[in-house]
């Protein structure tokens, strides 16, 4: 079958190209009904990607995050119309020890190869997921990024040794939220820090206790912590982390930086701290997050906040409008309504 | 609600292309005949029950034999039945295929569709739906992009009509199925064979007919180069492909 699928030709430029696919026997097709754009989205549509990056990755059909409806599944597990969420990790190998997410044989929609901005997304059936009964379907375009916040706690409940008394999030931006969102959701009896530096974005994360970064020593120390931050603002919250952390504490990275980032090392050894890198997520995380969401629906509603500009697209320039949005935004999700 | 149709308008004769012998929607585009693309989109917009392939009578075998091959898993939402000499007459068909097998009610909806148009969008075929549903009738059209220059005689222009007011027509065209029936069916003879347009048999009759908004890659696939645009379209078709 012929598919239109709207890659990014250039910065700002987006084509439509026919591409023809092939329904085998395990395939899902699945047709987008919400697509939520991701900063990794705009800094590839804005071109704030090095040249050669751009020159590698494009042309590709952006965008990681979104749900959709069943047109046809050959497996016939699900019904036309289900509702599913996509995930657009697809490993093609499986590994005792490493996760599907950090396989570097793994494909990745929206990072070198296509993302969801298609007219029909034939996937594997395994990388789709149903979901729950009449969620906010604005909320579930972006399950994706809470399953990466998932997964980030998933590996610090592994990782992290026993005291979890006092916990601290840095990045009052939407990583922030969701990192915080869920640690509150899987423990309800932590102390949740969060630090950031807008005390109006700060105002809305009522479910913890919040600090702007220059008020830091007003807060406890923590045992653990996650950086929400990326860009310029890593250094500056990391090395804040290493000075509020206890010793032997757990540090998750989560923020995505262009530049290399220089760490008090001999703080980090003085201390016995344990930084590890966290991204993306794998089936496990998509399953964890939707039963999340059945088993807290207060946890949707809490989402629900992060909705911002919802875009109805029927054409390229509505694609244009919904990415310029999003490029203005200072927090929130911006979320496609795809009727390409 | 009623039931969605789609009916597959396969019928042209294909004399126009490079291969006079040869229907154009025949002819391999991707490594499929271009008829397998156009059903194709069909199968995957679940509000349609039943698509209806009308080739010409002469090639109803070989069009069962393709629907067979390149779509075995969706054969049993599809049938082949032979098209008629003219376009309404094609249409008629498959009306008269839907009563035999399943029965029309009042509110079923039949799409029309040039197997020629394999570039027709998801958006486009709901948009039809949808419009149908409402209307009674609609059209797929694009707002007119060369000015349109009126002549009665073929030799000096009569006017040149605001181009706004415009389009170019089409297909999908979508109707009540009964009720494009039963204005065919008051057509004189003679008017049925001028009215080579389903939508017009509407218009005449003052039956409102909405405009659902189309698509410049939505292209009929009339002439042999036409063909060279439709590959330059898809990935990995040059134009040696």
């Amino acid at each position: 079958m012929l598919n239109r699928v709207y890659r990014l030709a250039a910065p700002r430029i987006v084509e439509p190209v026919e591409v023809p696919v092939e329904l085998t026997a395990d395939s899902v097709a699945v047709r987008p009904t919400h697509l939520s754009i991701c900063n990794a989205d705009v800094r590839y549509y804005m071109g704030r990607r090095s040249p050669e990056a751009l020159a590698e990755k494009l042309p590709m059909a952006l965008i990681h995050e979104g749900i959709g409806r069943v047109a046809f599944d050959s497996t016939g597990q699900y019904a036309p119309g289900t509702r599913v969420v996509m995930l657009p990790n697809a490993p093609t190998e499986e590994d005792e020890f490493i996760a599907e997410n950090y396989l570097r044989t793994s494909r990745f929609c929206g990072s070198g190869f296509d993302g969801f901005m298609q007219e029909l997304c034939v996937l594997p059936a395994a990388r789709v997921l149903p979901l729950p009964e009449g969620i906010d379907l604005h909320v579930a375009a972006f399950t994706e990024l809470v399953s990466v916040a998932v997964h980030t706690v998933s590996r610090f409940e592994r990782i992290a040794h026993g005291r979890r008394d006092v916990v601290g999030v840095w990045g009052d931006g939407n990583v922030g939220f969701i990192t915080a969102l869920v640690l509150r959701m899987r423990h309800p009896e932590m102390r949740i820090l969060v630090f950031g530096r807008n005390s109006y974005k700060l105002a809305d994360f009522t479910f913890a206790e919040t600090y702007l970064t220059t008020d830091a020593g007003r807060a406890p120390q923590v045992d653990h912590a996650f950086e929400c931050c990326g860009g310029d603002g890593s250094t500056t919250a990391i090395d804040q982390i290493i000075d509020k952390i206890n010793p032997e504490g757990t540090i998750a990275l989560m923020g995505v930086t262009e530049n290399p980032v220089p760490i008090n090392t001999r703080m980090v050894l003085e201390k016995g701290l344990r930084v590890y890198g966290s991204s993306r997520s794998g089936r496990a995380d998509f399953a964890e997050t939707l039963a999340l969401y059945e088993q807290h629906p207060q946890m949707v509603d809490y989402l629900g906040a992060l909705v911002g500009t919802v875009v109805p697209v029927a054409s390229i320039k509505d694609i244009a409008t919904a990415f310029e949005a999003d490029a203005r935004k200072s927090m929130g999700k911006t979320i496609m309504e795809w009727q390409m | 609600m009623g039931k969605v149709y789609a009916a597959i308008l396969a019928g042209g004769s294909g004399t126009r292309m490079g291969n006079p012998d040869k229907p154009k929607q025949f002819w391999l585009m991707a490594d499929r005949p271009v008829l397998v693309h156009t059903v194709e989109k069909f199968c995957m917009v679940d509000a349609i029950s039943q698509i209806i392939v009308l080739p010409p009578e002469n090639w109803l075998n070989q069009t069962v034999d393709i629907i067979q091959n390149y779509l075995p898993q969706f054969a049993d939402r599809i049938a082949v039945v032979a098209g008629g000499a003219e376009r309404n007459d094609t249409i008629m068909n498959a009306i008269a295929h839907i009563e035999a097998t399943a029965g029309l009610e009042d509110d079923d909806i039949i799409v029309t569709h040039d197997a020629v148009r394999p570039f027709v969008s998801f958006r486009i075929i709901e948009d039809n739906i949808a419009a149908a549903r409402e209307y009674g009738a609609c059209d797929t059209v694009i707002p007119a992009t060369d000015t349109i220059v009126h002549s009665a005689d073929g030799k000096v222009i009569t006017d040149i009509p605001v181009r706004s007011e415009y389009y170019q027509g089409q297909t999908p065209q979508s109707f009540n199925a009964l009720r494009l029936k039963a204005l065919f069916q008051e057509l004189a003879e003679s008017d049925r064979a001028v009215l080579t347009d389903a939508c017009k048999i509407l218009v005449l009759k003052g039956e409102p007919v909405a405009l659902v908004q189309g698509d410049v890659a939505n292209m009929k696939l009339t002439y042999t180069n036409d063909m060279r645009i439709a590959r330059a379209m898809i990935e990995g078709e040059g134009e040696d492909a």
